[in-house]
C-alpha cells in the first residue's frame, strides 16, 4: 500500500553513507513477527538490507529518538520522517531538544500505517503472513483461510483522521509531497462535548480506570521529552510509579496532556501504544481544539520557533469562565 | 454522609499576594463575613498556581477550588495573570470534558480594594459548590478519612 | 526533621474574642515537627517578640509559626525577630488566623477550628522550608520623575537638593502643570504664578536636574535600583539649545487659528509658540498638526525671522535611554468632560465653563487680561452661579461622574466666589453645594469669610437644569433648606468639574507594573503607612495621580516622596527578595518554555557538560536564574513541564503540603 518501497530507502541510505553524510540510520527493524515492527539503528548498509524493513506497520515516529541519538556521535543520523513526524521533529526543534546539525532527514510519503489490534479483531489469532494490496491485504493465519480487509477497516485511528501529508520539515524528500488534509480529527472530542456531565463523567471513568500506569503513552510521546518526568521525581510530591486508586491515573493523564498542551502535534502515538486501548489522543485533541477555538488556530510543529499558545497571551483573551463549555 | 446533615463543602482558594490577598484582609478588616470553609493560601501571584496544585486539592477532597488575582492588566509582575488565564481557561475547560462539574472551578479577579467583591465572591462560590454537593469525582478514597 | 515552634497571637481581644487561642497552641502542639506551642497576648509587641526569641534558644528550634494577624501586616516584623535569635528569617511562616478567621467569623468554635487548619496549614509548609539568603544589587544613582508639575517639581527639586540627579520628563513643552495655569490660590490667595515660576525656574537652574519637556516615556525595563528606561523626545522643530526664547517667531508665524490649549481653547495661538511668558524651558515648540511647512512644504516664515537659527523642520523624534534607581509617578489630574453632563448646557453656551477656564478667565495672563467677562459676548457678567460636585460625588451617575469627592471644589469655588465679589462688588453670585466640604488649615475661616464677608450666596441644593435663552442662562434648582425651586437668571454658569488622573497614567501604569484602583488613581503600597509608595519597588507617587489632593497636600506628598527616592538612593547596594525561581538543572530540559513567560528577562541558557551515569560527558542546555532580576512572580515554575523550575519559598513542595493540610 505504502508509495515507496524498501528498496528505495535503503538506496537513498547507501547513497548518503557512501557519500559521508551519514554513518548511521535511525529505520525501522523486523521483529518477531510480521506486523512486529520496532526502531533501530543500523550502522551500515549491510546491517540494513539484512534487517530494515519498511511497510504498513512502520508506525514509529522517529523525533523522540533524535534527542538521545544525536548526543551519541558527532556525524549525522540519517532519519526517515512520515509527514506527522515531521511536526514533531520541528517541536522538537523549537524546543532545542536535539542540534538539528546532527540530522539528515529524509522526508517520505505515507499512505497510513496499520493497526494490528484491529487485524487480529477481524482476522482472529495465528497471524502468519499480512499480504499488502492496492486497497486491501490479505491475512494468511494458522488456523483459518486467508482473509481479505479493507485498509479502511484497519488502519490505526491517527491515520483514519490524518491531519496532513505534508513535510513540514526536511533535508530532501522522497516521492510525492502532499498537503495538508482538512481533518475530521475533531469528531469525536465534539460528540464527547455533546454529551452530559454524567456522560461524560462514565466515559472517561470506564476509559482511563483501564489504565496500568505502564507509562508507554509517555515514554513513547515526542512532546514528553523531559529529563525526568515529575512523576517519578520523589521531589515533586506527586511521584507515583503504579496506580493505587481511581484518582491517581486521572491526575496523571491530565498532568501529562496539560504539560503537552500547546505543543503537541497530535502524532497520535500515545493511544497507538497504549496497550489498554485508552484513546488518550482525546484528551490531547481537546486541548487542541480549544487552542483554536479560544485563541486562533494553532499546529505546534508547523513552523520551528513558534510560540506556544500556553507561553504566549493577548490582553483580551477569553476568561476561563467564558471558556468553558464553550465547545457545547 | 447522611443527606440530613448540612454539606459544608471545603473550598481551596489561591489568592496571589499583591491583590487577591490583600483584598482579602481588606475583606477582613471591614469585617466582612465569608464562610469558614474557604481557607486561603498565599501565592506570589496567581501564575505560580500550578494545574497539579489545583488536582492535589480535589483529589485530597476539596469541593471547590477557586484562584484569585490581580485583574488583568494590573499584575503585579506584569503579564502573570495573562499566563493565569490562559492556562486555567484551558484545564477548566478540560476538567469538563472530564465530567467534572464546571462551577467547582473558578477564577475571579479581584483587586487589593476589592474586600466587598472578595467576600461576596467567596459567599457565592461557596453557596454554587455546596448546591453541587460533595466532590466525589476527583476524589483520592485514600486520603478519605 | 524540623524543630516548629507556634505561637498564637491573641491580638488582645481581636483573635482571642473569636478563637480559642489556648485550643488552637494545643492542637497545634501535635503536628509533625511541632516542639513548642505557646499563646500571648500581644506577640509583636516587645515582649512578645522576646518569648519568640526565648523559645527559638532554648527549645533549638529550626522553624517558627506565628498565628497572628495578615503576614502583609507583621512578617517582616516576625522575620527580623527569628534573625535576632539567630534563626534564619525565612524560617518564619504566618497563620492569618486574624484577618481571615477571628474577624470574619463570629462563632468561637468556627474560628477556632479554621485557625487550627490555617496553623496546620502553616506547620505543614515551615516543615519543608529552607533557609533563604538574599542576593544584593547596586543602585543606580539617578531618579526620573515623570510629570512636571507643581508634584514632579517639587520632588525634583529635593532629590536634587540631596545630591542626586533627576530626570523630569514632561509631556508638555514647559513645566508647571495645571498650577501654572491657575491665578490665586486658596487659603492665602497669593498669586500662584508668583509661587510656582521660581520653582520652576530653580528646576532649570539646578545642575542636578535636567528637564526633558516634550517627551514622554516609551518603555521601563528593570527593578528597583536599576531601571532601563527609554524616552521618547518628541520633535518640537526647534533646536532647544539654540533657540533664545525671544519669542518673534511666536508672533510671525501666519497660522494664527490654533486653539491656545493653556487657555483652554478660549483664544487662539500661532503654530510656533511658547506656551506661557515663564514657560520653562522657555523655547518654541512648532505645532506639526498646524505648520504650513511641515504640512505642504511652503512658508518657512519662523526659519527667516528666527536670528538664532533655531528653527529645524527636519528634527525627528529621539529616543533617549537613561538608567535609574526610582522612578516617580507625578501624572496629574484633568478635570473630566463635562460632554455627557447636557443638563448644564456646557456644550450649547459659551457662558457655561468649567472652574478651569475661569481661573484663565480671571488670570491676568489669560485670554481677557483677568478681566472678567462672558466668553460668549465679551462683556461683564452680573450673575453668577456656580455649581459644585459636577461628576464627583456620582454614585448613581458613575458612567458619567466619578463616584469620588474631588476634594479641591469646595476651596476653589470658595476663592472663586469671594475674588469675584471683591472685584466685582455689583455681581450677585450664587454657590449650589451638596456639602461645603472645608477641613484644612484655615479653609472653614477662609470659607466663613467668602460667605460672611462677601456675601456669596450658597445655597444647598443641585442645579437640575441650565437653559440658554436669549443672551440669559436659565438656572433651574432646588434650595433644599428652604424647599423650594430656584429659577435664576444667570449671565455666567461656573462648573465644579470632577478630576481625574491624566489619561497617559494607566498605559505609564503597566510599564511601571505600579497598579491602580477602578478609577486610575496609581495604588500606593499601604493607605495609611505607605502612602507615597507604589507597590512596585522604586516607584513612588507624587501628587494627584495617586488621588484628590490640593496644592499643599501636594507638595508635602512629593517632599515625602523624594524622602523615600533620596533614601532609596543613598544605598550603595539593595538586598534583593531571596523568594527567587531556581532551577534544577539535572531536570531541566533547555526548552525555553520559562525564558518566554518570563517578565524580567531573569532568564538565560547555557550549555554545561552532565556526567552520565555510564560515565561518559553530555552536553545539555540548562536554564539559569538571575537572582538579581528575578522577581519571584513563579510563571516558569508552571511554563516548566518537568518541574525542574522551582521557587524559593513557595517551593511545589510547600504549596502541596498547605494544600493537603488544608484538605486533610
Amino acid at each position: 500500500m505504502q508509495k515507496i518501497t524498501r528498496s528505495d530507502l535503503i538506496n537513498k541510505a547507501k547513497e548518503l553513507f557512501a557519500n559521508g553524510t551519514v554513518n548511521r540510520v535511525l529505520g525501522w527493524k523486523a521483529g518477531e513477527f510480521a506486523y512486529d515492527v520496532t526502531p533501530a539503528v543500523f550502522n551500515s548498509i549491510e546491517d540494513m538490507e539484512k534487517n530494515f524493513v519498511f511497510g504498513d506497520f512502520c508506525n514509529a515516529n522517529f523525533s523522540k529518538y533524535l534527542i538521545a541519538e544525536t548526543g551519541k556521535s558527532a556525524e549525522k543520523v540519517l532519519v526517515f520522517l512520515k509527514p506527522c513526524d515531521t511536526y514533531s521533529f520541528n517541536q522538537l526543534l523549537t524546543e532545542h531538544r536535539f542540534a538539528r546539525e546532527k540530522v539528515y532527514a529524509v522526508g517520505i510519503p505515507c499512505e497510513g500505517m496499520l493497526d494490528i489490534g484491529k487485524i487480529k479483531n477481524l482476522a482472529g489469532d495465528g497471524i502468519l503472513e499480512i499480504i499488502s494490496g492496492e486497497n486491501a491485504v490479505t491475512v494468511k493465519t494458522l488456523y483459518d483461510d486467508d482473509k481479505t480487509l479493507n485498509y479502511a477497516d484497519i488502519m490505526v485511528e491517527r491515520c483514519l483522521s490524518c491531519k496532513s501529508k505534508k513535510h513540514v520539515a526536511y533535508d530532501e524528500l522522497i516521492g510525492e509531497e502532499g498537503d495538508v488534509i482538512d481533518s475530521n480529527r475533531f469528531d469525536e472530542v465534539e460528540r464527547i462535548e455533546k454529551m452530559t456531565s454524567d456522560e461524560r463523567f462514565a466515559f472517561w471513568q470506564s476509559q482511563l480506570s483501564k489504565c496500568i500506569r505502564c507509562n508507554a503513552c509517555r515514554d513513547i510521546c515526542p512532546a514528553c521529552t523531559c529529563e525526568k518526568c515529575v512523576f517519578d521525581n520523589p521531589k515533586s510530591s506527586v511521584n507515583n510509579k503504579a496506580i493505587s486508586d481511581s484518582f491517581e491515573e486521572k491526575m496523571f493523564h491530565i498532568i501529562r496532556a496539560f504539560h503537552v498542551a500547546g505543543r503537541c502535534t497530535d502524532c497520535g502515538e500515545c493511544s497507538r501504544v497504549c496497550p489498554q486501548g485508552i484513546p488518550l489522543h482525546l484528551l490531547n485533541r481537546k486541548f487542541i481544539k480549544d487552542i483554536n477555538s479560544f485563541y486562533g488556530d494553532y499546529q505546534a510543529g508547523e513552523e520551528e520557533g513558534s510560540r506556544a499558545p500556553l507561553i504566549n497571551y493577548t490582553f483580551d483573551d477569553l476568561e476561563p469562565g467564558e471558556a468553558v463549555g464553550r465547545g457545547e | 454522609m447522611s443527606m440530613n446533615k448540612e454539606f459544608k463543602p471545603n473550598i481551596v482558594a489561591f489568592c496571589c499576594n499583591w491583590c487577591s490577598y490583600a483584598g482579602a484582609d481588606l475583606a477582613g478588616s471591614n469585617r466582612l463575613a465569608y464562610p469558614d470553609n474557604v481557607k486561603i493560601i498565599r501565592v506570589p501571584c496567581s501564575c505560580r498556581v500550578n494545574p497539579m496544585f489545583i488536582l492535589r486539592a480535589f483529589q485530597r477532597g476539596a469541593d471547590g477550588v477557586i484562584l484569585c488575582g490581580c485583574h488583568p492588566g494590573d499584575c503585579h509582575y506584569t503579564s502573570g495573570n495573562y499566563f493565569t488565564r490562559r492556562r486555567m481557561a484551558l484545564l477548566f475547560s478540560m476538567l469538563e470534558y472530564l465530567g467534572i462539574e464546571k462551577e467547582r472551578t473558578r477564577v475571579e479577579w479581584v483587586s487589593a480594594a476589592e474586600g466587598a467583591k472578595f467576600a461576596a465572591t467567596m459567599n457565592e462560590f461557596t453557596e454554587t459548590v455546596a448546591a453541587l454537593g460533595e466532590n466525589k469525582r476527583l476524589e483520592d478514597l485514600r486520603c478519605k478519612r | 526533621m524540623q524543630r516548629i515552634g507556634v505561637f498564637v497571637c491573641w491580638c488582645g481581644s481581636n483573635i482571642a474574642g473569636t478563637v480559642d487561642v489556648q485550643a488552637v497552641s494545643e492542637a497545634l502542639k501535635s503536628e509533625p515537627g511541632v516542639v513548642f506551642s505557646t499563646n500571648y497576648q500581644y506577640m509583636c509587641s516587645q515582649a512578645g517578640q522576646q518569648i519568640i526569641i526565648d523559645a527559638i534558644k532554648e527549645h533549638k528550634l529550626t522553624g517558627i509559626v506565628v498565628c497572628s494577624c495578615s503576614p502583609r501586616m507583621h512578617e517582616a516584623t516576625f522575620r527580623k525577630t527569628a534573625q535576632a535569635a539567630g534563626l534564619n528569617p525565612y524560617m518564619v511562616e504566618i497563620a492569618n488566623i486574624r484577618e481571615q478567621c477571628s474577624w470574619i467569623h463570629k462563632d468561637m468554635a468556627v474560628g477556632t477550628e479554621k485557625a487550627i487548619i490555617l496553623g496546620r496549614a502553616a506547620v505543614a509548609k515551615v516543615n519543608l522550608n529552607a533557609p533563604l539568603i538574599p542576593g544584593q544589587t547596586p543602585v543606580t544613582k539617578r531618579a526620573l520623575v515623570i510629570g512636571g508639575g507643581i508634584a514632579g517639581i517639587q520632588t525634583a527639586l529635593d532629590i536634587a537638593e540631596a545630591g542626586f540627579p533627576v530626570d523630569i520628563v514632561e509631556k508638555k513643552p514647559t513645566i508647571g502643570g495645571k498650577m501654572a495655569q491657575i491665578d490665586k490660590t486658596f487659603p492665602t490667595l497669593d498669586c500662584a504664578a508668583c509661587i510656582l515660576t521660581p520653582k520652576m525656574v530653580d528646576a532649570a537652574q539646578n545642575e542636578n536636574i535636567r528637564i526633558l519637556s516634550y517627551s514622554e516615556v516609551e518603555e521601563v525595563k528593570g527593578f528597583v535600583g536599576n531601571f532601563n528606561v527609554k524616552i521618547r523626545k518628541k520633535a518640537r522643530f526647534v533646536k532647544e539649545d539654540v533657540c533664545t526664547g525671544c519669542g518673534i517667531c511666536t508672533e510671525k508665524c501666519p497660522q494664527k487659528k490654533v486653539p491656545n490649549e493653556f487657555n483652554l481653547g478660549m483664544d487662539n495661538r500661532r503654530a510656533v509658540y511658547i506656551p506661557f511668558a515663564q514657560a520653562v524651558p522657555k523655547v518654541a515648540t512648532i505645532d506639526a498638526d498646524y505648520c504650513t511647512m511641515l504640512k505642504t512644504g511652503k512658508c518657512g516664515l519662523c526659519a527667516k525671522v528666527c536670528t538664532a537659527g533655531a528653527i529645524d523642520y527636519t528634527q525627528k523624534d529621539e529616543i533617549i535611554e537613561e538608567q535609574y534607581g526610582a522612578i516617580v509617578a507625578a501624572t496629574g489630574f484633568n478635570p473630566i468632560s463635562m460632554d455627557k453632563f447636557d443638563e448644564f448646557a456646557y456644550n450649547q453656551s459659551k457662558d457655561v465653563i468649567t472652574s478651569l477656564e475661569f481661573e484663565r478667565l480671571t488670570n491676568a495672563a489669560g485670554p481677557t487680561a483677568g478681566k472678567l467677562l462672558r466668553p460668549s459676548d465679551g462683556k461683564h457678567p452680573h450673575t453668577i452661579v456656580f455649581v459644585q460636585c459636577v461628576g464627583s460625588r456620582c454614585s448613581s451617575c458613575a458612567q458619567k461622574g466619578k463616584e469620588y469627592c474631588s476634594k479641591i471644589c469646595c476651596m476653589y469655588t470658595a476663592k472663586h466666589a469671594m475674588l469675584t465679589r471683591d472685584k466685582y462688588p455689583d455681581t450677585d453670585v450664587y454657590v449650589f453645594y451638596i456639602d461645603v466640604r472645608t477641613p484644612g488649615k484655615s479653609f472653614d475661616e477662609f470659607y466663613r469669610r467668602a460667605v460672611e464677608e462677601y456675601g456669596v450666596h450658597y445655597i444647598k441644593g443641585m442645579v437640575g437644569k441650565v437653559s440658554p435663552e436669549g443672551d440669559k442662562l436659565m438656572v433651574q434648582a432646588s434650595d433644599l433648606l428652604a424647599n423650594k425651586q430656584l429659577h435664576i437668571e444667570a449671565d455666567l454658569v461656573v462648573l465644579a468639574a470632577a478630576i481625574e488622573p491624566d489619561k497617559t497614567a494607566r498605559s505609564l501604569a503597566t510599564m511601571l507594573t505600579a497598579s491602580m484602583d477602578t478609577n486610575d488613581f496609581f495604588t500606593e503600597a499601604h493607605p495609611k503607612l505607605r502612602p507615597v509608595e507604589s507597590p512596585t519597588a522604586g516607584v513612588f507617587l507624587s501628587g494627584t495621580c495617586q488621588g484628590p489632593k490640593d496644592i499643599p497636600e501636594t507638595v508635602s506628598q512629593a517632599s515625602a516622596a523624594a524622602a523615600k527616592v533620596i533614601g532609596l538612593l543613598a544605598k550603595d547596594k539593595l538586598t534583593g527578595n531571596p523568594c527567587v525561581a531556581h532551577s534544577d538543572e539535572l531536570m531541566c530540559n533547555g526548552c525555553s518554555g520559562c525564558e518566554k513567560v518570563c517578565p524580567y528577562g531573569a532568564i538565560t541558557y547555557i550549555d554545561k557538560e552532565f556526567r552520565m551515569p555510564d560515565r561518559t560527558t553530555k552536553l545539555r542546555r540548562v536554564a539559569q536564574v538571575n537572582p538579581a532580576v528575578c522577581q519571584g512572580c513563579g510563571a516558569c515554575t508552571v511554563a516548566c513541564p518537568s518541574g525542574a523550575m522551582d521557587l524559593n519559598g513557595f517551593e511545589s513542595a510547600q504549596i502541596i503540603a498547605e494544600v493537603d493540610a488544608i484538605c486533610r
